[in-house]
């Protein structure tokens, strides 16, 4: 496959941004998109140019480090993956593909496809974890948890953090990763203790790092590789207000 | 609770509340308005004398006017916030699937808001300020003919033209609107749900037509 690839190149924080294009040839439809990349960088290595920068870890689609925003949609044309497990045959020979960094006030680029996601570790540390003292191993089944909760609860940590659902919303809104990360707490008994305080300090925190205010518009759910529903978000809503009101 | 307000969920809750109330509120709107398709022009004024004379419904009109304004001042805010949320924005246009009628809540909102200033200037403030309408005797009682300031302001084609692209605003909004406002109260359920989604596109295509009837079918009939 032959593509032409715009992409969006940065030198630094600070520095004025700017669209370069690339002609990368005889690309295999079976690569992955970062082996594309691979060979693209290897291209302007070879140059002595500088390579392009993106983040990535695993590349087995379950870390969460990579993310781009191909062609007007995070993660690219496929559904429910990473960037890292999206396949080049998603795509057709001559195409352009224009690659973007995520974008969103709080999420600033580093350099060129980099976003610092710093943000998202500070809405965690706000509240998503659980302090209280657990003791030893338990028992296996010593807490009885309904099979129901228990699947929505692991539903919602298959969150893997991408930021995927702020770089698709219009509003640039973090309510997808929030609410799925307090409610893989609020369906087990053990993270109802603090349920009430955690709900409250993650979303203040949210709010005062500068993400949009959702609006339904469901774009998140469409383009999270872990599929992480809506449903969440409404029980993150349901969870502020009991915490707030009751 | 001043701090839930505060928050970005409470500033939605707002929204969300007002939004259910405006839309409750239409129905009745909607209500009255079909009388005016009765022969007689009689149901219709005494309706309206109703409304405008009522004690009840004069306190609701305060409250009316009051969480409209709520609605209005919250939206604008959290539609700023959102704007400066991503201050660089893509190249690409957003692909994403998602709610079409979601993307231009804020556009609707001004088609909307632009037109209920027409519309109040219209019929409201003309009726009830400017002496626009006529004064009628119904067994005995003095009432504004309002049905007859409708029926002649419908007569003209512009305006007729105004009111049917922004009553196609007034659809788009609450499309999307409707079960937003569920979804923002923390109301989602796997069966529920898409009975809400269905009922309020279904609410949403009979109040446009209903409102749109109303000048369509006066300039063509009377």
């Amino acid at each position: 496959m032959d593509l032409t690839l715009k992409i969006w190149r940065q030198e630094n924080r600070t520095a004025k941004g700017r669209f370069e294009t690339y002609l990368v040839r005889g690309i295999s439809p079976d690569s992955s998109f970062f082996e594309m990349l691979d060979v693209l960088n290897q291209q302007l290595v070879d140059k002595f140019e500088m390579p392009v920068c993106f983040d990535h870890d695993c590349r087995e689609g379950i870390c969460g480090a990579c993310g781009l925003y191909i062609n007007g949609r995070p993660h690219g044309p496929d559904s429910a993956v990473t960037t890292c497990q999206l396949h080049m045959r998603k795509f057709k020979d001559g195409d352009t593909i224009t690659i973007e960094p995520w974008r969103a006030k709080p999420f600033p680029i580093i350099r060129d496809l980099v976003v610092d996601r710093t943000a998202f570790d500070k809405i965690i540390e706000a509240g998503g974890y659980i302090s209280v003292n657990t003791g030893g191993v338990p028992d296996g089944n010593a807490i009885p948890i309904p099979k129901k909760n228990a699947d929505v609860a692991m539903d919602a940590a298959s969150c893997i953090g991408c930021g995927a659902c702020v770089a698709a919303c219009k509003n640039a809104s973090a309510m997808l990763f929030v609410s799925a990360k307090v409610s893989q707490y609020a369906m087990l008994p053990q993270g109802k203790v603090e349920a009430k305080e955690r709900v409250k300090k993650m979303i203040a925190e949210m709010d005062e790092l500068g993400f949009g205010n959702c609006t339904n518009t469901g774009a998140c759910e469409a383009e999270c590789p872990k599929e992480i529903s809506l449903s969440h978000i409404a029980r993150l809503n349901r969870e502020l207000y009991a915490a707030k009101i009751l | 609770m001043r701090t839930l307000f505060s928050s970005s969920v409470g500033k939605k809750l707002i929204m969300s509340l007002a939004g259910l109330f405006l839309i409750t509120f239409l129905v009745v709107h909607l209500g009255i308005n079909l009388l005016l398709f009765m022969d007689s022009t009689e149901p219709f004024n005494i309706a309206a004398h109703f409304m405008a004379t009522n004690l009840v419904i004069k306190v609701f009109e305060i409250v009316l006017f009051g969480i409209f304004f709520l609605h209005m001042i919250y939206g604008l805010i959290l539609s700023v916030q959102n704007m400066l949320a991503r201050p660089v924005g893509y190249r690409k246009a957003n692909h994403s699937q998602k709610s079409f009628f979601s993307k231009y809540m804020f556009h609707t909102a001004i088609i909307l808001l632009i037109f209920l200033g027409l519309h109040l200037l219209d019929f409201y403030i003309k009726s009830k300020f400017l002496g626009g309408a006529d004064t009628i005797i119904i067994d005995g009682e003095e009432y504004h003919d309002l049905a007859t300031l409708v029926i002649e302001r419908f007569q003209i084609g512009w305006v007729v033209i105004i009111y049917v692209i922004a009553l196609f605003g007034l659809g788009f909004h609450l499309h999307h609107g409707f079960q937003s406002a569920f979804q923002t109260l923390g109301l989602n359920h796997p069966v529920y749900t898409p009975i809400i989604k269905f009922l309020g596109v279904l609410y949403s295509i009979v109040v446009t037509l209903g409102f749109m009837a109303i000048p369509v079918l006066i300039y063509f009939l009377k």
